[in-house]
Order: C-alpha cells, then sequence, then structure tokens
C-alpha cells in the first residue's frame, strides 16, 4: 500500500492548567492507509475527538508528532497544505454553515484555496451530487433538515477535494433518518470516490461498517483491527464503557450459556444465519 | 411574541431579473432612491416613488405581504414621528383644529404625511434590496463597492465576512431563541405580562443561555471555518463573479433618472 496518510508518533496532548495539565491523548501511535474507512471509536473523554482535530492542525501536540500526508503539522508553513489534504466535518451541522444559500456554502472553501470560479463551479457541482443535495443548491440551508444540512456540510468540504476526510460525530445530532443519510453518503465516499474517511463516533452500529476499528480509552488505543475481531473482545470493550453491536451480545450471551457459537456476527442477517444453524444441528435447549 | 415573523435580512429565492441585478447596481439603485425620496417636496414625486417601488415589488415576485411584514416591527416609530410632526409643525394660516394646547396645522398633515410615507418607503425600498439578493451577493456587492477604501486601510474584508455571517446567523439564533423561550415557559416564565421593569427582567433567563449559545457557536464556527482554508482576504476567489451587464448599467441609469424626474416634479408646486 502507499504512504500512509495520517501518521502519529507517540502522540501528546494535554490541556494547561493551573496545578497540573490535564492529559488527553497518552502516547498513540496510529497509521491509516489512504483509501481505507477507518471508526475510531471511545466514550467521552476519550480523546478521539482531540486526536481528531489533531489531523488537520486545529491542535498540535503538546509532545510526539503528527502527519498528514508526510507533512509534519507543528509546521506552519505546511498549515493549508494539511487543511486542503484533510477536510473536516464536525458534529452541528448549524455551526459548520456559512453561508445562506446551499451553493454558496459549498464553495468557500475552494474560494479560500483561490479557485478560479469557474473551476470552483464544477467543484460545487460535483460535490453536491455526490451528497445528493444537487436539486438543494439554491436553497437556505437553514430549512433543511439535519441530515441534509450534514450532507452539505460534507459536501462543502468535498469541495476542496481532499483526500481524506475526518468526520467528529457527524450523526450525534441527527434523527434516525438523518444518521441512515449521513452513513450512506460517508460510505459512498469511501467506496466510490477514493476517498478516505476517518469516522469519529461512539455509535456501535456506525463503527461495524468501517473496514478497520480503532477503541480508544483514555488518551491511547486499546484496540485496533476489522470490527468483526474488535468486537469479539466483549469483556475489555464493557470494562471501558463501551457497549458492542447487539448481534454481538446476543451470540456473547449464548456463549457463556456453554454454546458454540462464533462472536463475529455484525450484521441481523448474519446473526440470524448463526441462530439458524445452531437450531438447525439440533443442539439441547438451553 | 412571534419572533418568526422579524423578517430583517431575509432573502426570498427567485430568478426575477430584479434577483438578476449585479448587487453593486442594486445598492447604487437603493442609494439613488433614498437620495430620491429625501428629495421629494410635492405628491407627485412621492407618488412616482411609492409607483416605482410597487413596481419593483410586482416585478421581483416577492409580494407585498413580505413588505408589509417586514414593516411591522417600525409601526411605532413611523406613527410616533406622524404625530410628532402633525402636532409641532406650525403653519402660516389659521390651524384647521385647535383643541386646549392641540393645533393642527394644514402643514402639519402634509408633513405628517410625507414624514410617515417616507420612512415607510425607505425601509420597504431597504428591505427589498435584502429580499431579493442573497445575502453574500449583498455583501459582496459592499465589499467591492467600499474596496478602494482598503487603500486607507479600512478592514473591508473583515467587515463584510462579519456582515455576511451575522445575516446567516439570524434566523439560526431566532429559532433558538423561540426554543429557550418555551423551555423557560414550560418552567413557569412569564414573557408577556407586568410592567415594562418585569418584562425587562423576565428576558434576563432568555438572554443569558441565548448569549452562551451563540459564543458557543461564533467558537465552533470560527473552527470550521479555519478548516476549510480561511485566511482572511487575501488571494481569495469567488465563486459569483461580479460582472456588470447591461441591465445592471440599466438600472444605475435608472436611479439616476429617478432623482433627476423628483427634482423636476418638485417644481410642480408643494403640494
Amino acid at each position: 500500500m502507499s504512504d500512509p496518510i495520517i501518521k502519529t508518533e507517540d502522540l501528546h496532548f494535554s490541556y494547561p492548567a493551573e496545578d497540573k495539565p490535564k492529559v488527553v491523548l497518552d502516547g498513540v501511535d496510529l497509521s491509516i492507509e489512504a483509501g481505507s474507512f477507518v471508526a475510531i471509536l471511545g466514550h467521552n473523554g476519550s480523546g478521539k475527538s482531540t486526536l481528531a482535530k489533531h489531523m488537520n492542525a486545529i491542535l498540535l501536540p503538546s509532545g510526539g508528532k503528527m502527519y498528514v500526508s508526510g507533512m509534519d503539522t507543528a509546521n506552519e508553513a505546511n498549515l493549508l497544505n494539511i487543511r486542503r489534504t484533510v477536510g473536516m466535518v464536525f458534529q452541528n451541522p448549524d455551526n459548520q454553515i456559512v453561508a445562506n444559500v446551499v451553493e454558496e456554502d459549498c464553495a468557500f472553501g475552494p474560494e479560500n484555496l483561490g479557485v478560479p470560479p469557474d473551476e470552483i463551479r464544477r467543484r460545487v457541482d460535483q460535490a453536491l451530487k455526490s451528497v445528493g443535495m444537487y436539486e438543494y443548491r439554491e436553497h437556505a440551508p437553514h430549512l433543511l433538515s439535519g441530515g441534509q444540512k450534514q450532507r452539505i456540510a460534507i459536501a462543502g468540504v468535498l469541495a476542496m477535494r481532499p483526500r481524506c476526510v475526518v468526520l467528529d460525530e457527524p450523526t450525534a445530532m441527527l434523527d434516525p433518518i438523518g444518521r441512515k443519510e449521513v452513513m450512506e453518503t460517508i460510505q459512498k465516499l469511501n467506496a466510490e470516490n477514493g476517498v478516505t474517511v476517518i469516522l469519529i463516533t461512539h455509535h456501535m452500529d456506525e463503527a461495524a461498517q468501517a473496514g478497520r476499528l480503532v477503541v480508544m480509552s483514555k488518551g491511547t488505543i486499546i484496540a485496533d483491527g476489522p470490527p468483526r475481531e474488535v468486537f469479539q473482545h466483549v469483556e475489555e470493550l464493557r470494562a471501558v464503557g463501551l457497549t458492542v453491536p447487539e448481534t454481538v451480545s446476543l451470540l456473547w450471551e449464548l456463549r457463556q450459556e456453554g454454546l458454540d457459537v462464533p462472536l463475529d456476527a455484525l450484521s441481523d442477517e448474519e446473526c440470524t444465519q448463526v441462530l439458524f444453524h445452531l437450531l438447525k444441528a439440533g443442539t439441547p435447549a438451553v | 411574541m412571534a419572533l418568526k415573523d422579524i423578517t430583517l435580512g431575509q432573502y426570498f429565492p427567485g430568478n426575477t431579473i430584479l434577483h438578476r441585478l449585479d448587487p453593486r447596481a442594486k445598492i447604487l439603485l437603493v442609494v439613488f432612491y433614498i437620495v430620491a425620496l429625501f428629495l421629494a417636496k410635492n405628491a407627485f414625486g412621492y407618488l412616482l416613488l411609492a409607483a416605482f417601488l410597487t413596481a419593483a415589488v410586482l416585478i421581483s415576485k416577492v409580494g407585498f405581504k413580505a413588505v408589509i411584514r417586514g414593516m411591522r416591527p417600525i409601526v411605532f416609530i413611523v406613527i410616533f414621528t406622524g404625530v410628532l410632526n402633525l402636532l409641532y409643525t406650525t403653519g402660516a394660516g389659521e390651524p384647521l383644529v385647535s383643541i386646549g394646547f392641540v393645533r393642527i396645522y394644514r402643514e402639519g398633515i402634509r408633513t405628517a404625511i410625507f414624514m410617515v410615507l417616507r420612512i415607510m418607503l425607505l425601509i420597504s425600498c431597504t428591505f427589498m434590496l435584502t429580499y431579493t439578493t442573497s445575502p453574500i451577493r449583498l455583501t459582496d456587492g459592499l465589499e467591492s463597492l467600499l474596496g478602494p477604501l482598503k487603500k486607507l486601510h479600512v478592514p473591508i474584508h473583515e467587515l463584510a465576512m462579519m456582515m455576511s455571517i451575522a445575516l446567516r446567523f439570524i434566523p439560526t439564533l431566532i429559532e433558538e431563541t423561540d426554543k429557550i423561550m418555551s423551555a423557560q415557559r414550560a418552567r413557569g416564565a412569564d414573557f408577556d405580562s407586568g410592567g415594562l421593569i418585569d418584562r425587562a427582567k423576565a428576558l434576563i433567563p432568555l438572554l443569558v443561555p441565548l448569549f452562551i449559545s451563540a459564543f458557543r457557536r461564533a467558537d465552533e464556527l470560527a473552527v470550521a471555518m479555519e478548516c476549510r482554508c480561511y485566511h482572511g482576504g487575501e488571494g481569495r476567489t469567488k465563486l459569483m463573479q461580479l460582472k456588470y451587464a447591461l441591465p445592471d448599467y440599466g438600472a444605475i441609469v435608472l436611479g439616476a433618472g429617478l432623482c433627476a424626474a423628483v427634482l423636476l416634479l418638485n417644481r410642480f408646486g408643494t403640494l
């Protein structure tokens, strides 16, 4: 594979405080390949959002290094290039939309980069189409639903043509329909446009959709691997206050009862299959 | 209190000629219109200006309802000005009405009507500007018109950016105010009764959360803007390029013509 797009080396970060600094990141070593879909999972205060903010130099490391596509974020000369490479989408869509008309908001990023007007037009149209909001390009954002606003925020980032998009709990303020819209958009982004996606979340079912799952707790990485593997560590996850998807939870309970079932069924269908085979095999009633 | 009725700075998307005009041309037209309003000295002038505005409202398809709704917050000022002018203008002839200390002269009625008309037309024409121009185009226009001041180190780009963001957040903050009001009402807050002081006091539990949330929003927005590579006006391009076309020159000439016409009409008597 190519060079990692995000690479951290023993990353430390603490907020200065009067008595003793509050440590948020406590030695994070992480390397993310270009084109992958990574979910970073963690409880509130696990440091996952802080890590995200390091990825485009909103925060700078107190110790260790953070490289974006080989560029050191601590070097101010790289700042614009880093932010052009890694786009960021935040939790509250209302607070990241700058303009009163959808397409003008979408154009904000490329305008800042000094892209020529006809090229901006092309990028805006393309970005809005790829999030499925092209028909709304002349609407006022405050009249749209939460999911639509968040898709516009994503389009605004896409119009800068980043190689990587970091989404910091993009569905936290949305209703189930909005969440579904946004998750579908994110998946499409990764699969069709080849954009590296880093999804910060505390929803298990969202994390399960990623290709790789990084679990954080107290400023360090405690698990890293494909979701199927990570979710097998039911007890460790519960110990840090995280739940596992309900399907895994069910199978784990069965296993506790002494049944020989695999733990890696993430979707409802897979779980049904496992249970079906179990019953067919005629295991004695529990 | 119906906060949603405040339409200050709200844009009605559309595709009429008024919407398509270059914002600079529109701003100049409005400036000319305002100058003409202050030049007008008789009914003919006001009639012409009122007719012009009516035509603009019709062409823009914004609807008179929206214009009248925009007028609502200034009703008090309009009435106040009207009454003051009515009572305090003295004329040469006999007063028309004389009850106690109240003396109403012919000139008083005339001035009151003209002043009320002037304020109403003034407000409606600026409303027409914001109704038909998206705030970003409006600030683009202002930024471009005031551009020469940059040489005097006036931070025009920053001011324009602040203005467009303020406009962008008006509906969001209004929505939030409504929400906080409902929340406080649910806990027994009373915003609608009592004297002036009581009402002002009742606003404190509304304003405190609103301010805190506005600051938080500002902070998040600043980070989001930085993430989208915002670094001031230098080297910035625009999606919407401002270009004068034939109708724009037409609008500017029309504005100048309006002033000339009003000056001309002033010659036909003072009524």
